[in-house]
């Protein structure tokens, strides 16, 4: 190599460095290590002896490094050591837990069991489907993001263009209460104003409601933060053109922060979908299908994956379906997601170059 | 259509601080007045005031008048989006929008502001390009984005863009200062040509720009930190190159400031 070479002629600028491969060394080498160490204390988790190997490998690389390179180089080896170790450490579970899901979901997951309710189907026997929940969810959801997107972007186009003084700042703050509402107390909120007050009943649209309590401020605070970015020399650009001010924001601060309005939506869309405890306060849950959101109740994926755990009594063909409807629910989150990347890079200022 | 400006006894305050004070000064049609004067002393600030820009800025407010021909921007009842159809401005940095392509950006003004045919649309949209000195480079990528093109060419099509929507007066905050020498000295020409259409009003930190392009130059300055701006004379360009009234003028512009 040529360090060995040019090492025998001192040269301040050029310090000794370990091969590229070394990092792998080191990783190999505390994983057998630490491997080592809990087969021979008998220790039974996966867990424990990943976490000595990764101990190992960061004091392993600070020390080697230390000795070889030097302090500077090994603090800084340290650092992305500690880096790759924190992602391992968060991508260790969401991975597991993905492999999980689709291990036990792909079960019972076919054509049949996307088209087809439980309304004939006993809670322990095998057979039925998730098609009202599909739709359940669905009516919900799209009913919870036609009412929070319009509320959610106006008000953060009103906080960002139009808010001074004390409205604005109040409406900031209750914004930001209406972040830590607990779903539950969503749900009970409809369920007391909503359906005891006024007496309207379960529906899907009470469901909407409670979700949109919980969509708004995550619209809210996504929008605001990508009206933040666009740049202010393009609204005076387009003012200066005798442009009033509500089609500036309409045709060129909205359009230039689109994608990552999209994003943001579709990120509030995919929290709501989850929830579960608002549905099952004030939609209640049915085995049959129910088209109609706005009258009797009806099943959303969340609920029905609670329902089978809850109401099988410990029966294998409902805990399938629980697993099935889970890997569904992730799925269409995962497609959602995907979709927002899609537009976001579809509608993002191109540069053209 | 270029119209004379004329601003008499102007204020203008950013919430209480008072950035520019008592302003007096008459805007030749048909010539490019030039503003000078060091960082700071407001010529930005009251070359935004010419069209209402200076309002946008939270907490900005102006008393005094300006008169364009004979109407007073700050009278009761004008419409400040109207104003800016009639003053236009190009910006410090150039800022096509980036949403758009080079054809939409140029004519962005119009159809924000209403509806034209697609033929007339064409056609002001090559004479606005002609104008700006930029058709024969983009004429082949009208539909491309317009944040695509180089620097200067980007502020040739702010330029286009400003002129798209046929304004009286054209205001330019040191439109070549993000520029590069080449890029400037197209845009030098293009304001000669323009003068013949326009009133232009030009911020420069630049001596020897404003001694290049304008008719008219105002030294501007400022008493102190934190003092307002003011204007200390407004001569034709030669006398304030070569022999102007007051000290403070000639010790800026030979470097022997401060």
């Amino acid at each position: 190599m040529s360090n060995a070479t040019l090492s025998s002629k001192p040269s301040s600028l050029r310090g000794a460095t370990l091969p590229g491969w070394s990092t792998w060394a080191i990783a190999a080498g505390s994983a057998a290590v630490g491997y080592a160490v809990s087969a021979a204390a008998g220790l039974h988790s996966d867990i424990q002896w990943a976490l000595i190997a990764a101990v190992l490998f960061v004091a392993g690389s600070y020390g080697i490094s230390a000795k070889v390179e030097g302090r500077r180089q090994a603090k800084d080896r340290t650092a992305t050591s500690m880096v790759w170790v924190a992602f391992l450490l968060a991508v260790t579970p969401l991975a597991s837990l993905i492999w999980e899901t689709a291990k036990r979901g792909v079960k019972v997951l076919d054509g049949y069991f996307l088209t087809h309710s439980m309304g004939v189907v006993a809670d322990a026997e095998p057979g039925g489907g998730i098609y009202h929940a599909i739709l359940g969810t669905l009516e919900q959801v799209g009913l919870a993001t036609l009412i929070s997107v319009p509320v959610g972007v106006l008000t953060a186009v009103y906080l960002v263009e139009y808010g001074r003084g004390r409205l604005a700042q109040a409406v900031t703050f209750f914004v930001d209460v209406m972040t830590g509402i607990p779903s539950i107390v969503a749900g009970l909120f409809v369920l007391s104003l909503w359906i005891l007050i006024l007496g309207m009943g379960e529906s899907g649209f009470a469901g909407s409601l409670a979700l949109s309590i919980l969509m708004i401020p995550v619209v809210v605070r996504s929008t605001e933060e990508m009206l933040k970015l666009v740049p202010n020399e393009l609204r005076e650009a387009s003012l200066a053109l005798g442009v009033p001010k509500w089609r500036t924001i309409l045709k060129v601060v909205l359009p230039t922060s689109i994608g990552g309005i999209v994003t943001g939506v579709m990120l509030a869309i995919a929290r709501v979908t989850g929830e579960t405890a608002p549905v099952l306060l004030v939609v209640w849950g049915t085995d049959f299908i129910n088209a109609n959101p706005f009258q009797d109740p009806q099943e959303s994926l969340p609920m029905y994956i609670y329902l089978q755990w809850a109401n099988s009594g410990g029966s294998g063909a409902a805990y399938d379906r629980a697993w099935a409807a889970a890997l569904t629910l992730i799925a269409f989150i995962m497609i959602l997601n995907l979709l927002a990347r899609v537009v976001a890079r579809w509608k993002a200022p191109k540069t053209g170059r | 259509m270029a119209k004379r400006i004329d601003v008499s006894g102007l204020n203008a305050y950013y919430g209480s601080f008072l950035a520019i004070e008592d302003i007096s000064m008459t805007v030749e049609p048909r010539s490019v007045t030039a503003f000078i004067g060091p960082s700071g002393c407001g010529k930005s600030t009251f070359l935004r005031t010419l069209n209402r820009m200076h309002e946008v800025t939270p907490g900005g407010r102006v008393d005094g008048k300006v008169m364009l021909d004979d109407e007073n921007l700050y009278g009761a009842g004008i419409d400040p989006v109207a104003v800016r159809r009639e003053v236009g401005m190009v910006f410090q940095r150039p800022n096509p929008f980036p949403t758009m392509s080079v054809y939409d950006n140029v004519a962005a003004g119009l159809r924000l502001n209403g509806k034209y045919k697609k033929s007339e649309l064409d056609d002001i949209v090559e004479k606005s390009l002609r104008g700006a000195n930029l058709w024969n480079e983009v004429k082949d990528r009208l539909n491309k984005p317009g944040s695509g093109l180089s620097g200067g060419q980007q502020q040739r099509l702010c330029i286009a863009r400003a002129i798209a929507v046929e304004p009286n007066v054209l205001l330019m905050d040191e439109p070549c200062s993000a520029l590069d020498p080449i890029s400037t000295l197209a845009i030098e020409d293009l304001i000669g040509e323009l003068k013949e259409r326009f009133t232009i009003v030009i911020v420069t930190h630049n001596m020897q720009q404003a001694a290049r392009v304008s008719d008219r130059t105002a030294f501007f300055n400022l008493a102190a930190v934190g003092r307002p701006g003011k204007l200390i004379e407004i001569d034709d360009t030669e006398r304030i190159f070569s022999n102007p009234s007051v000290q403070a003028t000639e010790d800026y512009i030979s470097g022997r400031f401060g």
